[in-house]
Formats: C-alpha cells, structure tokens, sequence
C-alpha cells in the first residue's frame, strides 16, 4: 500500500458538506423554511427550486454512527420506550433529537416545518414520521410509491405519483415555501441532475477495469454522496463529479487500485458485488477486513439506494413530474426479488466478480426480507461462492468484530480454493 | 518421520494432530484451551506427538518376538502409567505452588492447619488417581484440571465437614495454584516418562525391564522432523505462523470431514461457541457456509451450561438425556436462560432427564436453522465438533434430519472432534508438497 492522499473531489465533497450545514445553521436566522426528507426518492430538484432546505435524517444517523455517537443515542431512545429491533436509524435518530439534535459540526439542526415522505417502500420510514410529527408538531406530506411487484414501473403507476406530486406535493411546497414552483428553473435543474448522474455512472462502472481503480461499497458511499443528499441539480454536483471522473481516470490509466484508509490497494485479490447497507459504527474496520485481504467492491447494491443510475434512468428535463415520479418509483429497495436478483446476477457477470457477499442487517426489512433466497439463487445461477455475514447499520452492539473477521477470512478462503480448482 | 501438524485452537479445546508424508493420521492430542492460547497449542502439540510415538511403539512391540500376544494389554498397561506419571509431576507441580502460597501471608493465621490438610487432601488425590490409572475407577475427564479438581474438592469438603478448615480456604488454594501449574509445561522428556512408566508396569507384572526397555527408547528417541504446521480455529491469529500457514476453521472443517468420510456433501460442526453448516464438493472443498452470527444461543456451551448448573460433568449429560421418557418442548436456545428454564421446568414437576432431552433437541432445531441457511442437508450428512461426543444429540439430530430431509447416510467419527486439525495437517502435507513441487 502507498501513503494515503486526499484526493481534490474529496476536499470538494468536504466544502459542499459544509457549506450546507452552515446553511442549515443559519435557516433561523434567514428565515429559511427547513423540509426533513429521505434519500430514497428525494425530491432534491423539487425542494431547491423552493428554497427550501433538506434535511436526511438517515444521513444524520450514519453520520453519528461513523462519529461513535449512536451506540449512547440508541441507549437515549430506547429509554424512551423504542423497542431493540427497531431500525436502528430511528432509534440513533430520535436518540440525537432528545440529546439536543446536533449535526456533524456540533451545530444545533433546525427544527422541520414539513416533513416530506416521498418514498413509501420503506414502511419504517412512515413509521418513523409519525414519531417526528409528534415530536416536532410540524405537518408531514406523504408521496405514495407502488412497489415495482411486477418488475416494472407501468404509465399507470407514474400517472398515479405524478399526480400526487401535481396535486398534493408541490402545493404544499409552495405553500410552505410562499411562492411557486419555477417550471424553467426546474427544467434546468433536470439537466444538470442528468449530467452528474452520467458521470456517477461512469465512476461507478470504471471498477469493470483490471484492477478496479475504485471501491464500489466502501468507496462508494463516499461518492454517492453528494447526488444523494441536497446537491442534485447543482452546478456543484456536477462540477463535484467531473473532478471526480477525471481522477479515477487518471487512477485507472496509471492501473492504480482503489484508494483506502492506508492508501492505494496494491494487490487486487478477489473481486465482489455487496448486497446490503454497511455497517457504520465500525466502519473503517470492516473496510479493513475487505482490503486487507486484497478484495475489492466492484459493485454494491447499497448504493443504488437512492437511484439505480447504471440502469439507464437520467432526470428527464422535458418531463419534470413524470421523470420525478420514475425516480422515486426505481430505487433498488422498491424492486422486487427477481429483479434485485437480476441485477446482482448482472453485476457479478458484468463485473468480473470471483463472488458475492451479504451483509444481513436484521432490523433494515427493505433489504434483508429474501435475502436467503438471493444468496442461494446467485449460487445456483452463476456458481460463484456467495457469503452472509450480519452486523447493522448504527448499532455497536451488533457488530461483531471477531466474528465477522472470521467469517470474512473463510469467505475470502473458500473463494481462494474453488478458483484454484476452477 | 517426516510430521505435518494441524493445530485447531478452539474456545474450548485445543486439539492437534499429526499426519504422516502419506496423509496417514499418526497422532492426536487434546487440551483445553485455557486462557491462554500459547500454553493450550504447545501441550496439545506435545500430546500430538507423544500419540504418535505410542503409535510407533504398538507397531515395535508388535514385531518384538517376545512379547507377541500381550503386546496389546502392555501397550495399554504402559500408556495408562505414562498418563499416571504425568498427573503425578502435574500434581507435584501444584503441590510446590501451595505450599509456596501457605507459606504467605494469606495463610498466616491457620497455616498448620491448612498446610496439615493439604497434605491428606493431595495423598487422597494420589490414592484416586492410583485407582484411575490402574483401571479400578472412571475419570470424569482426562484434564488435569478437572480430575485433579473433581477428587480435591471431593477431600477438601470431607476434611471440612469433619472440623477441618473452611471448605472455601481449601477450595481457594487449589483455584488459585491450579493457573501457574496449567500454564507450565513437563520439563521431564518423553524418554524419562517413558522409563519412569516402565518401571511402574515392570513392578507389578513379570516382565523383565531390560527386554523391552531397548525397543522403548530406541522409538522414544527416533526423530520426528516437524516439516510444517497449520493452525485454523478462534485462537488461530495467536500462532506464530506465516498467514499462508493460517486457514479458517471452516476450509478445515470441510475438509478433514471429506477425509473421514469422502462421500461428505454437508457438515454440521457445533462447537463451544459457534456452530457451522458447510456445504462441500466431491473434493472436500467448501462450496458455502452459515454460522451463527450475532448470537451464540445454542451451541455446546450451552450444554456446558447446563451440566455446570446441575452439578454434573459435561459427558454425564448425553446418557442423563437418552434415559428420557417424555418429549418436552423447550424454545429458548439461550444460553445464559437455559439455567433458568432447566429450574422453572423442574420446579413444575418435570423429569430432569426428559428436560436435558428437550434441551438438547432444542439446540439441534437451532442448527437445522443454520443447515437451512446454507442450502440444507445433501447425503452424505457428516456431524463433527465436541457436541458430535454426546449420543443424545447425535439421536436428536438423526430424528430431526429425518423428519425434514427424509433417509439420510449421517456420519459421525469417535474422533469428529479433531476434524478441524485433521484438516489443518492435511492442508500442511498440501502445501508442503506443492512448495516442494514449485521448487
């Protein structure tokens, strides 16, 4: 491994994090309407042309995860009568509101005026609302996503969510927001969405190169970042992903390796597609038992979470409403099991994978309801070896270093074995 | 002889054991793992290799022309004193520990007392441990600890009932000096055990020391070259091997389970703390695996459990079950709860072996889970890991496979237990031969 360095769009990503913070920070002060939403399904574009502001309360929770704060604001929130299988990201959530609901810079975060839920395929989510809605007195406008049970996103269902947006959604923004939609802006908006979209996908597909110059897991969060929060439809997103593009192609034309914690993976030794969120409370730590072992994330269901770009979907500047409503309908949690099946099976052929691993996190039902049956069909389809490991999202409790070292180092020898007899 | 060892450090028992340049088993060796994982490898080790001289021996005195038909019963007469004579120098061992912490300040009010009493319990001990070794009584355990354990408790609470000093004052000396005496190893060699059994054999037989004395040192001298090890298990990151020599207990498992019995396709392993459902081809290479996870509920040390709170050693426990006459349905596979339920259970009248019965079945329905997980049971089912010892789970598991995945060939080895090392040696033998090939 070389000395790690950070990168110019690592730097940039940092700036934009922080403006926004700052922003949110002074949303009293300016008297700027404050809007919690989540990622899957966001109405970024919607929001922005409002001026209003977002706020991700899932985001909030990795964040505290990664800063070694969710296991005492789990504790917070289940004293206040959250049972322990609740998604931890609740638990972390409500546990950092009663503890003073400061973000990532120490800052106090503004308290909602709305709270939009534009993604049903998550039931917690809506559960999750009702809890904020009682804590905050604050109005919640609801989006109702059909899931793709069928495998398909039917002019049916777009006309149904794009008329809520039409006649629910954006006049309750613009109410909130005291002033209308900029249809022009909009447009606008879409375009630019698309540009750093089409650019996220090719960071996304360089790791089909030998060696991946990225991780698409561990890596990958990093840089879906921005396009998933409150940057899309921002000239700094996509400024944010040309920098990016140009440095993993630089990465790739010098056949470097992905860029981890301890700098550049020198050997890549195994190739695998993840299913399933990270764990974040440890998260530098289960990294380390991937690169550490020289295996590489080429592609990873989890961050698709909040739009399955490679698939072939762009905000559509000509359509606002309809391309709005495609995209809250495509997130990779509201796909059905074959078609999650199908795309994996995709990845790991596409990729080149040696294999596939799951990262089964009990109390996220989105992903790990059918995940069994995945594993096992991935096996029977492709013949590569599929591995299960458990831990959570937010939990410390449930992360078990030991254990998933062990079982990771199985995993990586048993893919070691059958490619020696293949 | 050219020795590969396999070295399975468990949360239990470490286990080792020796293959030969043909893959043939010449040794194994057990201890438990202790807290310390450096002394467990070491002694099981040692256990490994002197199996494996006593291995060499039946074959010497096989072919010895004048011992011919009894060679057997003086193998085993020999190995029964050998065994003696280690508990003896284990024995001496905790005896100087005690006398050292007597002499301390701890004891300064009731020293004579105490130093009087530990002198009758360890004559006592070495009365029981005559009785063992001689074949005349049943060890509960062939750890030091345990039996020498089991028999001093046993004299230390006569002594106190009899107006001796306090049972804890007794039961504390030997808690705190059984630790250094575990940790330290024999400093006599093989050769010297070997003699010194000798004697104790020729003592009580006719046989001339000096006719077979030449045979026994000649293969107690023979040299065993080690030419490579593999450790795999919990504690495997504590061996001081090269990674490559590291493999996971899974691969191991696999494989030394394909050994023993080739036509293996699934194995179940429940061992202390985790149990494994692996799935491996016609070649003993592993094609998938589940493990418990979050939660160890239900595996051996739930039994373990279970034994320690009725007060009875942990092989009593099989027998104790089978003996049941009523199926009872126990849920909870939890360890720490498994206490509370045995009690509840007893308290409302039910029979203490119909609910060891219903509590070993429960952790067999916790590893069907498991085996479900990772694709189920294909023929042939192999069981291996210390839980494979205890009859009423191999019966529990039988029925329960049935009932699910109908006619099964399921195998279980007397010697599953080693099945990760046997692995790991297998894997040293391999890699052995494939440097040597590469070069």
């Amino acid at each position: 491994m070389t000395v790690a360095v950070k990168d110019l769009s690592q730097d940039r990503q940092k700036q934009m994090i922080a403006s926004h913070y700052a922003r949110l920070s002074r949303a009293g002060q300016e008297g700027r309407k404050v809007v919690y939403t989540f990622v899957p399904g966001n109405l970024t574009e919607l929001l922005n042309n409002l001026g209003l502001l977002p706020v991700l309360p899932e985001i909030n929770a990795l964040q505290s995860g990664m800063r070694g704060k969710t296991g005492e604001y789990i504790q917070v929130a289940e004293k206040a009568g959250h049972s322990e299988d609740v998604c931890t990201y609740v638990k972390a959530d409500i546990g950092m509101l009663k503890s003073g609901n400061l973000g990532p810079t120490g800052e106090p975060l503004p308290r909602p005026d709305l709270l939009l839920l534009s993604y049903t395929g998550c039931f917690t989510f809506l559960k999750w609302f009702e809890l904020l809605k009682r804590e905050y007195d604050c109005p919640v406008v609801m989006l109702h996503v059909p899931y793709q049970g069928d495998g398909q996103i039917t002019p049916a269902m777009r006309k149904y969510v794009s008329d809520q947006l039409r006649d629910v959604v954006i006049p309750a923004l613009e109410t909130l927001a005291g002033r209308k939609v900029d249809y022009d802006l909009l447009s606008e908006q879409l375009a630019l969405s698309a540009r750093a979209e089409e650019d996220l996908v090719w960071v996304l597909e360089s790791a089909k190169h030998r060696p991946s110059p990225i991780d698409a897991y561990f890596g990958g969060v990093y840089y879906i970042g921005p396009i998933f929060t409150s940057f899309r439809g921002t000239t700094d997103a996509v400024e944010y992903y040309q920098l990016l593009r140009q440095e993993i192609q630089q990465r790739m034309d010098q056949g470097l390796g992905p860029v981890t914690p301890e700098g550049t993976l020198s050997q890549e030794k195994f190739r695998i597609v993840v299913e399933g969120p990270p764990n974040w409370t440890s998260f530098r730590e289960f990294w380390r038992m991937f690169y550490g072992e020289g295996a590489v994330v080429v592609a990873s269901s989890y961050t698709k979470v909040g739009g399955l770009y490679d698939r072939g979907f762009r905000h559509d500047p000509t359509q606002p409403l309809d391309t709005l409503a495609d995209y809250c309908m495509g997130c990779y949690t509201n796909l059905n099991l074959p078609d999650r099946i199908n795309l994996l099976e995709k990845y790991i052929h596409d990729y080149s994978a040696d294999g596939f691993l799951i990262n089964s996190v009990k109390s996220c039902n989105s992903f790990s309801a059918g995940q069994l049956l995945i594993l096992r069909e991935l096996e029977k389809r492709t013949g590569r070896s599929g591995g299960f490991i458990e831990s959570d999202l937010v939990d410390p409790r449930y992360f078990s270093a030991a254990n998933i070292k062990n079982r990771l180092e199985s995993y990586f020898q048993m893919v070691d074995a059958k490619r020696a007899r293949a | 002889m050219d020795c590969f060892v396999g070295i399975d450090l468990g949360s239990t028992t470490t286990k080792a054991v020796i293959v030969d340049a043909d893959g043939r088993i010449v040794g194994r060796g057990i201890t438990n793992s202790r807290s310390n994982y450096d002394i467990a490898a070491r002694v099981a080790r040692f256990e490994a290799f002197t199996n494996a001289r006593f291995d060499m021996l039946g074959q010497a005195l096989r072919a010895e022309p004048g011992l011919g038909q009894s060679s057997a019963a003086f193998l085993g007469a020999l190995t029964s004193g050998y065994r003696h004579e280690c508990f003896l120098g284990q024995l001496q061992r905790l005896e100087d520990h005690c006398r050292r912490d007597v002499d301390g300040a701890r004891y300064q009010d009731d020293r004579r007392a105490v130093g009087h009493a530990l002198e009758v319990i360890l004559q006592s001990v070495r009365q029981d441990a005559a009785k063992i070794y001689s074949g005349g009584a049943a060890a509960r355990s062939d750890f030091f600890r345990d039996m020498a354990g089991a028999s001093y408790t046993e004299h230390a609470a006569q002594l106190a009932r009899a107006g001796g000093p306090a049972f804890d004052r007794l039961i504390g000396l030997f808690d705190r000096n059984i630790i250094p005496v575990e940790n330290e190893q024999e400093t006599r060699t093989f050769s010297q055990l070997l003699m010194a059994a000798l004697d104790r054999v020729v003592q009580s037989s006719a046989l001339q020391r000096d006719a077979v004395a030449g045979v026994l040192l000649r293969v107690a001298e023979a040299e065993m070259r080690e030419v490579s090890a593999v450790g795999t298990g919990y504690g495997r990151v504590r061996l001081p091997f090269p990674k490559e020599n590291i493999r996971s207990e899974i691969l191991c498992h696999g494989l030394g389970a394909h050994l023993m019995f080739p036509g293996t396709r699934t194995v179940l392993d429940i061992g202390g703390q985790d149990t494994k459902a692996i799935q491996i081809d016609q070649a003993g290479v592993v094609t998938s695996f589940q493990m418990n996870d979050r939660c160890a509920a239900g595996c051996g040390r739930y039994l373990g459990y279970i034994a320690d709170e009725m007060n009875i050693g942990l092989h009593e426990l099989g027998p104790l079950a089978l003996g049941a006459r009523r199926r009872i349905k126990i849920n909870s596979t939890c360890t720490v709860f498994a206490g509370a339920e045995f009690r509840d259970r007893l308290a409302a009248g039910q029979a203490r072996e119909d609910i060891v019965a219903g509590l070993h079945r429960a952790i067999i329905l916790r590893a069907m889970s498991l085996l479900a997980r990772s694709g189920g049971i294909r023929n042939e089912f192999t069981f291996t890991g210390g839980v494979g010892r205890n009859m009423a789970a191999v019966k529990a598991l039988g029925e329960v496979a049935q009932e699910n995945y109908g006619q099964l060939q399921m195998n279980i080895a007397p010697d599953s237990i080693y099945t990760g090392a046997i692995g790991a040696a297998t894997f040293a033998l391999r890699g052995a031969t494939n440097s040597v090939a590469s070069n």
